[in-house]
């Protein structure tokens, strides 16, 4: 019965988000939404992959990782090499970019998921800004100036690819794997005792977010014509981490919720980035001393709705477990 | 003698990273959270020295010294403000409010004063260039190594010596035991973070001194370097942060000599990853056995 029910569920939302693509293709093509619409709506769909992917590393599987602007640069730029370079055509790059960020993250993940909290932060901060200095020293991509690319992310590969993302990483948080990632969050060793590869799934997830980080990368680089190494230093990382964060760690509506409402709000702030960055801080500082599980908790927004009955599945999260 | 001079380029840098590492380390060794808002003290200091220089005309060491109270305070209110709420929260909440106050100095900064750097005026220091079996030795680089070094015999002094210094050993090791003991913990931890945040004032100044420019966001990457410097030595001792900072400064300087200046940042970050790889406990750290 709850089988069906989810089914039922699950078919239901993704009609519902075909529908909402196809009306806002007709919007966009009618040209009922002006071009600043657009582009904003643009940056929300980049913005909910980034978020949804990192959700998976810190939110489900507790690894704290706050160099992800790295895969979205490693995505970006393997994807604009695809195409500008080798002239390959657009859904080639976006798979590559994807994949050249999942390699960048085993590689990343194999050696640094050893570390645990602080020093895992620290050592994916600095493969971070490794990646930026790589592509700062590469001259075969421009160096400092930058790489030129062609405007090839179209509404319906971008909504495609935040539908895809969603899907997979919410069936993902529901499957076996994802219900081992869980356990490793709240409580490393004692998954480790119930006989679960501890290593395998933290790679594993940690893999996975690299890979839809790519993909937004790829999305990225051709939607902004074009991309310098300075568009990725760790502010790019904290940013993305704001929005896991304000979200609520380890709920994925929030961190989409969350996408989309910094996303606005930094648009209309866009002529005046300080006070958008000391905007940003202090609702960081004051969402960690007033309401450190962020916005929705691990509660996902669906749970709202379903009056008197206790959510199933997640995890009755209390406040004082280290999640880091 | 070229590899000489690089190495005396390489130990007045380290001695710039070891100050503002010396803070990093006594501030996790106590409460064990990475003050990313650390470099951006040691950004403050740099401003509050520029403009003290500047603008009320004073010498090199009475700007120092104004900039060290200056960021004493600074750093204490940071601690009650942003930090002391968060004492018994997650560390993840306490590492994400650190970032928030980072930002938000950084910013604010700007907000405040533009984003346009300054230049510290020449000829603050009257020390004339040595030259020893043909190595320059800048008046600059025999300051700041005598300022650091002076500062770093008196931090000793005070750790080890000293009654509040003791109290801050205690507290490392045991927050608990130390209230027991009658310890006011609220106060230690309020000390070590001015006398770290004193160290990265003086840092910020004699950073200025040296490079000349100075602007708001100058702490980041000397700030993460700095930190570094102290996974390096091991997080949390002090003698290692000293020689993390220093080593870091050489192993930077020979990198550059070597005709990879760009490459500079990126080999900081691969000493660390190295060191937590091989050797997470750093340089002078133990091996701490975990228990459930």
């Amino acid at each position: 019965m709850t089988m069906l029910k989810q089914a039922k569920f699950f078919w239901t939302s993704i009609v519902l988000a075909v529908i909402f693509a196809v009306v806002m293709q007709f919007l966009i093509n009618g040209g009922s939404l002006n071009q600043f619409y657009v582009n904003t709506l643009f940056f929300i769909g980049i913005n909910i992959i980034l978020a949804v992917s990192l959700h998976l590393i810190i939110g489900i599987t507790g690894q704290f990782s706050i160099g992800h602007a790295g895969f979205l640069a490693v995505g970006a730029y393997a994807s604009a090499i695809m195409t500008m370079k080798l002239s390959l055509p657009f859904p080639v790059a976006l798979l590559v970019g994807g994949v050249a960020a999942a390699v960048a993250g085993l590689i990343i993940g194999i050696p640094s998921l050893r570390l645990k909290g602080d020093y895992l932060a620290i050592a994916t901060l600095g493969f971070g800004e490794i990646v930026r200095i790589v592509f700062l020293n590469i001259d075969y991509v421009g160096g400092a100036s930058g790489m030129t690319v062609s405007h090839f992310t179209t509404w319906p590969w971008l909504i495609g690819c935040v539908i895809l993302t969603i899907v997979v990483i919410a069936n993902f948080t529901n499957s076996t794997h994802g219900r081992a990632c869980i356990s490793i969050r709240e409580n490393e060793i004692a998954a480790d005792a119930m006989g679960i590869n501890t290593t395998y799934y933290k790679v594993t997830a940690f893999a996975i977010g690299a890979f839809f980080a790519g993909i937004a990368g790829a999305l990225y680089a051709h939607n902004f014509y074009i991309i310098q190494p300075t568009n990725f230093g760790f502010l790019k990382s904290f940013d993305i981490l704001i929005f896991v964060v304000l979200g609520g760690l380890g709920s994925m509506s929030g961190a989409v919720i969350a996408a989309i409402l910094l996303t606005i709000i930094s648009t209309y702030l866009s002529s005046y980035p300080e006070v958008r960055m000391v905007i940003y801080s202090l609702v960081l500082i004051v969402m960690m001393l007033f309401r450190p599980q962020g916005l929705l908790g691990t509660k996902e927004i669906t749970s709202f709705f379903k009056v008197g009955k206790a959510a199933k599945g997640g995890v009755k999260h209390d406040n004082k477990n280290p999640v880091a | 003698m070229e590899l000489i001079q690089q190495l005396v380029n390489g130990i007045s840098l380290g001695s710039i990273y070891a100050l503002i590492a010396l803070g990093y380390t006594m501030v996790y060794g106590i409460v064990k959270l990475i003050n990313f808002a650390h470099g951006d003290v040691f950004m403050v200091g740099a401003f509050i020295g520029f403009y003290s220089i500047t603008i009320l005309d004073l010498g090199f060491f009475p700007a120092l010294l104004i900039s060290m109270v200056a960021c004493a305070i600074f750093g204490v209110l940071i601690e009650r403000i942003a930090y002391k709420p968060l004492r018994n929260a997650t560390r993840i909440a306490a590492l994400i409010t650190a970032i928030g106050v980072s930002l938000f100095i950084e910013y604010g900064t700007i907000y405040i004063r533009g984003a346009q750097p300054e230049a510290y005026p020449d000829g603050i220091v009257p020390l004339k260039t040595l030259e020893i079996f043909g190595v320059k030795i800048s008046g600059q680089s025999i300051l700041i190594l005598g300022t650091s070094l002076i500062l770093m015999i008196l931090l000793q002094f005070i750790v080890h010596k000293t009654k509040i210094g003791k109290a801050m050993r205690a507290v490392s090791h045991d927050m608990d035991a130390a209230r027991l003991m009658g310890i006011n913990v609220n106060n230690t931890i309020s000390a070590t973070f001015a006398i770290g945040s004193a160290l990265a004032g003086a840092a910020g100044v004699v950073f200025g001194v040296y490079y000349t420019k100075i602007e708001p966001l100058m702490g980041i990457i000397p700030g993460l370097k700095a930190f570094v410097a102290a996974v390096l030595g091991g997080i949390g001792i002090i003698p290692g942060a000293m020689t993390g900072g220093l080593l870091l400064g050489v192993i930077e300087s020979l990198v550059s000599a070597a005709g990879y200046s760009l490459w500079r940042d990126g080999v900081a970050f691969v000493v660390l990853i190295l060191i937590l790889i091989f050797k997470p406990a750093g340089l002078f750290g133990k091996n701490i056995r975990e228990k459930v």
